[in-house]
């Protein structure tokens, strides 16, 4: 069902809302067309026509600032016309539903919504309920996913470590409420990874972790032992409320990551974070300042990614990777 | 209008009738004859049940109808006509209806509406506590007097033990039944699905299984020192059901239902955010599913339920999260559980006792069966005709079925309530 959404009749890619059910190759063609992107933002004039004439709306129910601003770049580099939604702010309090929203905002011909919902599932029950030539792009949807994240971390991987087989990586901090993860952990067992590991106490872990496909640690050193890529979770201040964790000084006694655990990895070990960082309580600003933190290039190949990902999906470049469609439900 | 139902198997479990037998019903309403006419009897009316099966009319222990209340979701009207199209001839309607049903003149308005439509009889389930919140009892013995066969909170937890157990102390003293929803609330927080695979897959809030074991324990522990005749309502995981098992053969007075869709989906049918799967209490794993079905051949679980719950399609359209819960159930839950008959789990008889004569003997009604005396309530089905559910064909204006556009074997051809043809699939609806 997740291809069938995701891909239209032809096997073009036609929404971008999960890493589940895509081919290693459009990954990486994704990774590909990305990398060509690069060299647009540094240029004088950094614009390419791929997408003009297209609208673009940002549709963000969750306050965001790294990621909409990313995707306004992204959208105009391509020059695509852009209009930012802070619905937070506006319909819901007027009790308008999602999909009257999407409804009316089609209907002005946008071509393509990036969504940011706080719920999970919100991107697909929207992509499920759109016209054929209207796509969606998931931003981030509750816990479930967020794709075009995990691609930026991926993207990023391969700059710093070239090939993903021999990787060793450890995603620390709330697992259970991290949709980064979830898609950080699925791109990475697609591309193949050596060892994927979690850390995090119970009570941040889900329920079933092992069926993500990871070896989940509760111990930092045993966790970030001799690995080369360590991806640093934002911890989130509400979940001492919900007795989750105790307190911010135990959760970073226990896993902030200081150079002292830091030295547990590889000695070229990279660190990322998905950002906004949580200073002093998930990571040390010696680390996320230090040589080895990859966190601020992480920003810049997050234009470029979701450049290749608008440039696909508005159908800018030949899809090659294109996932055979699978067979409807009975 | 006396009626001869003729040529059909008659199955009737609470009388041991599995076989070949014409039925006769007088113009009062009430059965004559089993096999053979009274002598002199002429019917006005004879239906042709050959290679049908003619049963007692099904209730249904669990149906919302929406009405007081929520008529933009469906009302009494509608929800009876898609009750009788899916032969059941009473069901019985939860307590959290709006205004709440905890005064005799609620519980005798819902059953008037009834009467006066004429198509099936509801049985109201009386408010456990004043108005659903747990703290003051409900005004038990004249709820009972007005018609109210079971005592239920429904989905509301009684947070408070101390409330719960006085309430199971006080229907005890009059001899009334409880209906317990056995969930944790604190377990459950905002979870919406069940804790596990598909959860930690989907990124949903999970509801894990001691959510319903904690609060099982809890409810065996009253009911085993007030001695209260107690019936757990919509069991859905393994444990849970191993524990009333254990309880049962310990000689405490429980008896467990189980939806028909919990016997036949799990977790996984969410797929990618299938809301129509967002159900309360949610869909386990295969493994609790597998043991619902084993409960259910063992006889540990003696009922199978629609849990009715009709919607409008914007209930539905909504992050799973934020969409309501609930199924359409009712014109499923005989084809359901004869699917049970087809994957050879249960006999025909043992399938529509979970339907007649179980739920009836809970409810300590006379209804569920056909000796002659008996109110005439009967449903006459093809056990063999094949249909596809589609919205066009369900009465129920709930159109929220996981089942929509897949095949059902089995289908309803005549039903009959006091002695009324009030459906006939060829014809549709009898007027009111």
């Amino acid at each position: 069902m997740t291809q069938d959404l995701q891909y239209d009749n032809n096997g073009r890619l036609k929404h971008f809302l999960t890493i589940e059910g895509l081919p290693r190759r459009a990954i990486l063609e994704i990774l590909d067309i990305a990398k060509s992107f690069i060299s647009v933002g540094q240029r004088e004039i950094k614009k390419v026509p791929l997408a003009r004439g297209k609208t673009v709306v940002n549709l963000f129910y969750e306050s965001s600032t790294r990621t909409r601003t990313t995707f306004e770049i992204a959208a105009k580099r391509l020059s695509a016309d852009v209009i930012n939604l802070n619905i937070a702010a506006s319909s819901i309090s007027k009790g308008e539903t999602l999909l009257d929203t999407v409804r009316n905002l089609e209907a002005m011909h946008t071509d393509l919504f990036v969504v940011r919902h706080n719920k999970s599932g919100a991107a697909h029950m929207i992509a499920a309920h759109v016209p054929p030539h209207v796509h969606i792009i998931n931003a981030g949807d509750g816990w479930h996913a967020h794709p075009t994240q995990a691609m930026l971390d991926v993207f990023t991987i391969r700059e710093h470590k070239g090939a993903f087989e021999k990787l060793k990586v450890a995603v620390v901090g709330d697992i259970r409420h991290s949709r980064v993860a979830r898609s950080l952990i699925q791109a990475l067992k697609t591309l193949g990874v050596a060892e994927i590991r979690v850390v995090a106490p119970r009570t941040l872990m889900p329920s079933v972790v092992e069926r993500l496909g990871v070896v989940p640690c509760t111990d930092m050193r045993e966790g970030l032992d001799n690995v080369d890529v360590i991806m640093m979770l934002r911890l989130q201040l509400e979940r001492m409320t919900g007795a989750l964790i105790p307190s911010e000084q135990e959760y970073f006694n226990l896993y902030g990551l200081t150079t002292e655990k830091l030295a547990y990895a590889k000695k070229d070990a990279i660190v990322l974070h998905p950002g906004p960082m949580n200073r002093g309580l998930e990571i040390d600003s010696a680390v996320a300042d230090g040589p080895q933190s990859v966190i601020l290039p992480q920003v810049t190949n997050g234009i470029a990614v979701r450049m290749a990902i608008m440039a696909l999906i508005l159908g800018g470049t030949p899809a090659e990777g294109r996932a055979r469609r699978a067979p409807a439900r009975p | 209008m006396s009626l001869a139902i003729k040529g059909g198997h008659l199955i009737d479990p609470a009388n041991r009738v599995n076989g070949k037998r014409d039925l006769y019903i007088d113009g009062e309403g009430f059965v004559v004859g089993v096999g053979r006419a009274p002598s002199g009897f002429k019917p006005r009316r004879s239906i042709d049940a050959t290679d049908k099966i003619v049963c007692p009319g099904l209730i249904d222990l669990r149906a919302r109808l929406r009405e007081p209340g929520l008529e933009h979701k469906a009302t009494i009207e509608s929800e009876l006509k898609a009750a009788v199209a899916g032969g059941i001839t009473t069901l019985c309607c939860p307590p959290d209806t709006r205004p709440v049903i905890d005064t005799p003149a609620m519980a005798q308005m819902i059953q008037s509406s009834a009467w006066r439509l004429g198509y099936a009889f509801i049985h109201p389930l009386g408010a456990l506590t004043q108005n659903l919140e747990g703290k003051k009892l409900s005004n038990m013995e004249a709820l009972d007097d007005a018609g109210c066969v079971a005592f239920t909170n429904a989905s509301a937890p009684i947070t408070d033990t101390l409330v719960l157990r006085r309430a199971m102390e006080y229907a005890a003293s009059f001899d009334l039944t409880v209906f317990l929803h056995s969930e944790d609330p604190w377990l459950k927080a905002d979870g919406c699905c069940h804790e596990g695979e598909v959860s930690t897959r989907l990124g949903l809030p999970g509801i894990p299984e001691a959510a319903e074991t904690v609060a099982v324990a809890r409810d065996l522990a009253l009911i085993d020192q007030t001695r209260v005749r107690a019936h757990f309502c919509g069991l859905s995981s393994a444990r849970a059901v191993q524990m009333i098992a254990e309880a049962q053969r310990r000689g405490l007075p429980v008896s467990a239902d189980v939806t028909a869709h919990h016997l036949h989906l799990t977790e996984h049918d969410i797929g990618d955010f299938d809301t129509q799967c967002h159900v309360q209490p949610p869909l386990r794993s295969r493994r609790d599913r597998d043991q619902l079905r084993r409960a259910l051949k063992q006889g540990v679980i003696s009922v199978v339920c629609s849990d009715h719950q009709p919607h409008e399609p914007d209930a539905k359209l909504a992050p799973f999260s934020e969409s309501e819960p609930g199924i359409s159930g009712l014109e499923t839950l005989l084809p359901l559980t004869l699917k049970l008959v087809q994957e050879r789990l249960l006999t025909p008889v043992e399938a529509l006792a979970l339907l007649t004569r179980n739920p009836a003997d809970i409810l300590g009604l006379e209804s569920g069966q056909l000796s002659v005396g008996a109110t005439a309530d009967v449903c006459v089905f093809d056990p063999k005709e094949r249909w596809q559910l589609t919205t066009a064909r369900l009465q129920s204006r709930g159109h929220n079925t996981p089942f929509l556009g897949r095949e059902l074997q089995g289908r309803v051809t005549h039903t009959v309530v006091g002695g009324r043809l009030v459906y006939e699939a060829d014809k549709g609806l009898a007027g009111p």
